[in-house]
């Protein structure tokens, strides 16, 4: 009794228990608080006489994964492939507006493209590894760009699979083919060989869509694990897995981006109804 | 942005099982409704045996939670639902949550009911039993209409009914209290009937909470711990 009453008189005993740290690690993340890794500014692209970007407005936050949702056709993957200028492939495409990074426009002349895709780095859909060995997928970029001390080249080969979460299931056979590969580990494979040349921006267009469901949540653990050296930036099919590794989502319909703000708010309370219907599953 | 009432999904299997949560919790919340007027129904008329059908039929109420919940366990597995579809399986699982303690605040007034008819009747309060009876029955009916109808303004309305049933109540205490300070005689029947008084303003509480956790479900906001004033800005900028 005379306990109760030294606590209540003083200190509050028992009681001082700080819960803002709880909160803060439920407090969403506002884009607004975010360095920003890439700016696009009124970016509209045609194929031909067709625009199928109709001037987009975005920033994409530094070190942290965006992803790309919306119906096929809608522009996602477009619009990331604009990102280390892989349209410039595609004849009778056509862009307008500007996407900066480090406030360099990457689509004014004179840019280094094979510079700037060092820099922004892309894994695609179907893993594409080099008919040579794992060792030699790995060291392919450093070798481009005239690197070929061994020493270093191990270091590097070891360090990029060690961040692709492959390391301990190719290190005994570095000298095997890369093709001997299941899916999954070709996927790693790749993105370790994106990883090796130390890119700034990590783009990713369906990389786990080829996978099985198991292979698929080691790319997402992989991307988890990446996002604190990396800005990545993925387009995927599967709303789930956008939910499951992105910090921020952009929803996109015909050429538009309808909505772009922190995943937990978009999966939870979109603000737009088309968004809403996209997620929820009654876009028809 | 409204919630639920748009369109249908792709899926209509997944139509169905959010159609049959929502009819599943109407029929629970028809049954804790017809629970609460009996109850009082039973203590006023001093009816035994309908006191003891409420204490029957209580169970069924328990059993409904159960399954509702197990139903929104196998949607969120299953389907993962997202936006308002998340918000209404997370909705629907506290207000089934709600509509169970208001079963058992019924019960409560059935045992109470029984326990009079065998130690004797209170003098007083009966007729405080059946005005806010009443009242939060209104309370609860309104709070399951606003469910079926995603109407957040109703949901609004029953929250501020809240303040007056907590009025009320605290009026009828204060009587029964001076009642038995003058009759000391009477006290354990007059207490009996404080409890039930009790219950029922309890229950408003319970109708209160359903009306919070349709806010959420259809505009996507907190309002639990928010004022009304503050609750009736929020349905505002949201509108």
């Amino acid at each position: 009794m005379s306990e109760m009453t030294s606590s209540s008189a003083g200190e509050p005993r028992g009681h001082a228990i700080d819960i803002s740290a709880i909160e803060r690690a439920a407090e969403d993340r506002t884009l607004d608080d975010e360095t920003v890794a890439l700016t696009v500014k009124d970016l509209k692209l045609y194929y031909g006489e067709k625009e199928a970007l109709h001037g987009i407005d975005m920033v994409i936050p530094q070190k942290r994964v965006t992803a790309f949702i919306g119906p096929s056709g809608c522009g996602k993957s477009t619009l990331l492939r604009c990102f280390n200028r892989m349209n410039d492939l595609v004849d009778s495409c056509r862009i307008e507006g500007e996407i900066r990074l480090e406030n360099m426009n990457i689509y004014q002349k004179g840019i280094d493209v094979a510079d700037l895709r060092r820099r922004v780095g892309m894994v695609f859909q179907k893993p594409n590894p080099f008919p040579k060995s794992i060792y030699e997928n790995v060291a392919y970029g450093l070798r481009i760009q005239g690197i070929n001390k061994k020493r270093v080249l191990d270091e590097t080969v070891e360090w990029a699979l060690k961040s692709a979460a492959l390391w301990e299931e190719v290190k005994d056979r570095l000298n095997d083919s890369a093709l001997g590969l299941s899916g999954g580990q070709q996927q790693r494979l790749v993105i370790a060989r994106t990883v090796a040349v130390k890119p700034e921006v990590l783009l990713l267009d369906e990389p786990a869509s080829a996978l099985d469901p198991l292979s698929t949540l080691k790319i997402e653990e992989l991307i988890h694990t990446l996002k604190n050296e990396y800005t990545i930036v993925i387009v995927t099919h599967n709303m789930q897995q956008a939910a499951r590794v992105s910090d921020y989502t952009a929803f996109m319909y015909m050429g538009d981006l309808i909505e772009f703000g922190s995943t937990n708010q978009l999966f939870t309370n979109p603000a737009s109804k088309q968004t809403e219907d996209y997620i929820t599953g009654r876009y028809g | 942005m409204s919630a639920n009432s748009n369109g249908n999904h792709i899926s209509q299997q997944f139509d169905t099982e959010l159609q049959e949560v929502k009819d599943h919790v109407l029929v629970m919340g028809g049954m804790a409704e017809k629970l609460v007027i009996d109850s009082a129904q039973a203590l006023v008329n001093g009816d035994t045996s309908l006191a003891e059908t409420v204490r029957e039929a209580e169970q069924n109420v328990d059993r409904l939670q159960v399954t509702i919940d197990e139903e929104c366990t196998r949607v969120i597995a299953k389907r993962q639902p997202t936006a308002s579809d998340l918000r209404l399986i997370v909705a629907v699982t506290k207000i089934v949550g709600d509509l169970e303690r208001i079963g058992d605040e019924a019960e409560k007034i059935a045992k109470i009911t029984q326990q009079l008819a065998e130690e004797g009747q209170s003098p007083r309060g009966y007729i405080e039993v059946r005005h806010i009876s009443q009242h939060v029955s209104k309370m609860l009916h309104d709070a399951l209409d606003a469910f079926a109808r995603l109407d957040t303004d109703m949901a609004l309305a029953v929250m501020r009914e809240d303040k007056s049933v907590d009025a009320e109540y605290k009026t009828a205490t204060r009587s029964l209290m001076t009642f038995m300070m003058e009759d000391t005689r009477n006290i354990s029947s007059v207490l009996n009937v404080m409890w039930v008084l009790r219950a029922l303003e309890r229950i408003g509480d319970h109708a209160r909470n359903i009306s919070e956790h349709i806010i959420y479900m259809v505009k996507g906001k907190d309002v639990r711990h928010a004022s009304l004033q503050e609750t009736k800005e929020i349905l505002e900028d949201n509108k």
